[in-house]
């Protein structure tokens, strides 16, 4: 095995324009990696060696499968915010709040740091998940070379900020299973919980879908061999 | 400073691949899972990373005794559940009117008409899906620890904890519960049970064994333990 350069990763990783010098990809060795467990098979395997995994030197459906899930997210978040997420009935009140509409009521009451966290988890996350996936894929679909580390950073951040919406559902399942107080009070989901929480699945998978060597294909003279 | 720990898993250089030299043998190579570059996979001592040459993803982050910690941790994770289901979660209070809550009572307090397809997903998200990573994450290593073949269809549970990580909210549900205390706090009084606790701990087992495990080392093992 001496026909490597033994060249420990102590060196800063890839210089910050284009791939570091020298390095290849299994698919330009024309073999196939399993992503599931870093396996190297030989280039006709369908099946990994290692956890017997089905393996593809590249998902070429991947992008078709983000953009599908990815719409159908959008399409659960629309009825996530016009509906009421909670409704509260009391002796003296009916109220149905909206995900802003919760946000804005913890202002009101002074809950700043509470409210921050559920403008995040309810708002900011989803919109930001939105247009950074399209903003992959799209970049992926026109081949751009440009900045691979960043966008695989971002890619980083998606996968594992995208389950961290869930909070309001679970506030809401909380919420509904403890104030069932007969006469005084009583608070039910409504319709905005179970969309919302669809549209989160959804955006999950859209991610998931989202195969990240795809990025770094275009970077190099890797990817046309 | 930036830290960069050392390694000792190091990149294949592209020249000697191309007709020249032959490859090393496939078993020595490992392909980064997110930019499929290629490395050899030359043994990481404990303590460090290996971190891709090109991406900077984490392939190897080897610790002593580590799959025994995963082991203990996961069982002690699937008791704390099962006290996390059994006893009371939280209890309020409100003009004498009281109602305790059990998690399983928060799973199934809206199961009626349109709040079941909810139930049944905040069912799956924090006592299912984190019970069933558990269970196939300890079918999985056990043998591995005790020093046994790996069982039948261990890569097949090993995949199954894998797969099933994002979908296992378990510390998700924490912050939720917290928001909605902060919620009915002035409402009610709120008086928080032993399952509450329990799933703290839960939360803080769960983030560490996904610190603690290195995934490729893992695969890695039972290739070479002859899963079947
Ligand atoms: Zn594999
Ligand atoms: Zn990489």
């Amino acid at each position: 095995m001496s026909t490597t350069p033994d060249t420990p990763v102590t060196a800063p990783i890839a210089d910050p324009v284009g791939i570091p010098p020298g390095v290849t990809t299994a698919r330009a060795a024309g073999l196939v990696a399993c992503r599931r467990c870093g396996r190297v098979n030989a280039g006709r395997a369908v099946r990994c060696q290692r956890c017997h995994g089905p393996i593809r030197s590249r998902d070429t459906q991947s992008l078709q499968k983000v953009w599908a899930w990815l719409i159908a997210g959008l399409i659960a978040y629309i009825p996530a915010n016009v509906y009421p997420m909670l409704i509260t009935a009391s002796l003296f009140q009916y109220d149905e709040q909206t995900i802003v509409g919760g946000v804005i009521e913890l202002i009101h009451y002074g809950n700043y740091g509470i409210a921050g966290i559920v403008f995040a988890a309810s708002v900011m996350i989803p919109v930001g998940k939105f247009i950074a996936i399209a903003y992959l894929a799209i970049s992926v679909q026109r081949g751009r070379p440009a900045n691979a580390h960043r966008r695989h950073k971002l890619y980083d951040v998606v996968e594992f900020i995208g389950r961290w919406s869930m909070i309001d559902v679970f506030v809401v399942a909380i919420l509904s299973a403890l104030v069932q107080l007969k006469a005084v009070a009583t608070i039910n989901p409504g319709i905005a919980a179970l969309s919302f929480a669809l549209s989160v699945i959804f955006t999950m998978l859209s991610a998931m879908a989202f195969d990240p060597r795809l990025i770094w294909d275009a970077e190099g003279p890797t990817a046309h061999e | 400073m930036k830290h960069r720990p050392a390694s000792a898993t190091f990149f294949v250089d592209r020249r000697p691949l191309i007709g020249i030299m032959p490859l090393p043998p496939l078993e020595d190579l490992i392909a980064c899972p997110h930019c499929d570059t290629l490395h050899i996979d030359a043994p990481v001592p404990p303590g460090s990373i290996a971190r891709c040459k090109r991406c900077g993803v984490v392939l190897f982050a080897p610790r002593k005794q580590a799959l025994t910690q995963l082991l203990s941790l996961s069982i002690a994770g699937v008791i704390l559940l099962v006290a996390a289901i059994s006893f009371p979660f939280i209890d309020i209070d409100a003009m004498g009117f009281e109602n305790q809550t059990s998690v399983l009572n928060a799973v199934t307090a809206f199961s009626e008409g349109r709040g079941v397809p909810l139930a049944v997903a905040v069912a799956l998200f924090i006592i299912v899906l984190p019970m069933v990573r558990l269970l196939a994450l300890i079918y999985a290593i056990g043998p591995l620890v005790t020093g046994h073949r790996p069982r039948r269809g261990a890569h097949v549970a090993f995949a199954m904890t894998e797969q099933l990580r994002p979908w296992a909210m378990a510390e998700i549900f924490m912050v939720g519960v917290s928001v909605a205390l902060v919620k009915i706090v002035g409402l009610a009084t709120v008086t928080i049970g032993p399952a509450f606790w329990a799933f703290v701990v839960l939360v803080i087992i769960t983030l560490f064994n996904d610190r603690v495990m290195s995934r490729l080392s893992i695969w890695k093992a039972l290739e070479r333990e002859g899963a079947v």
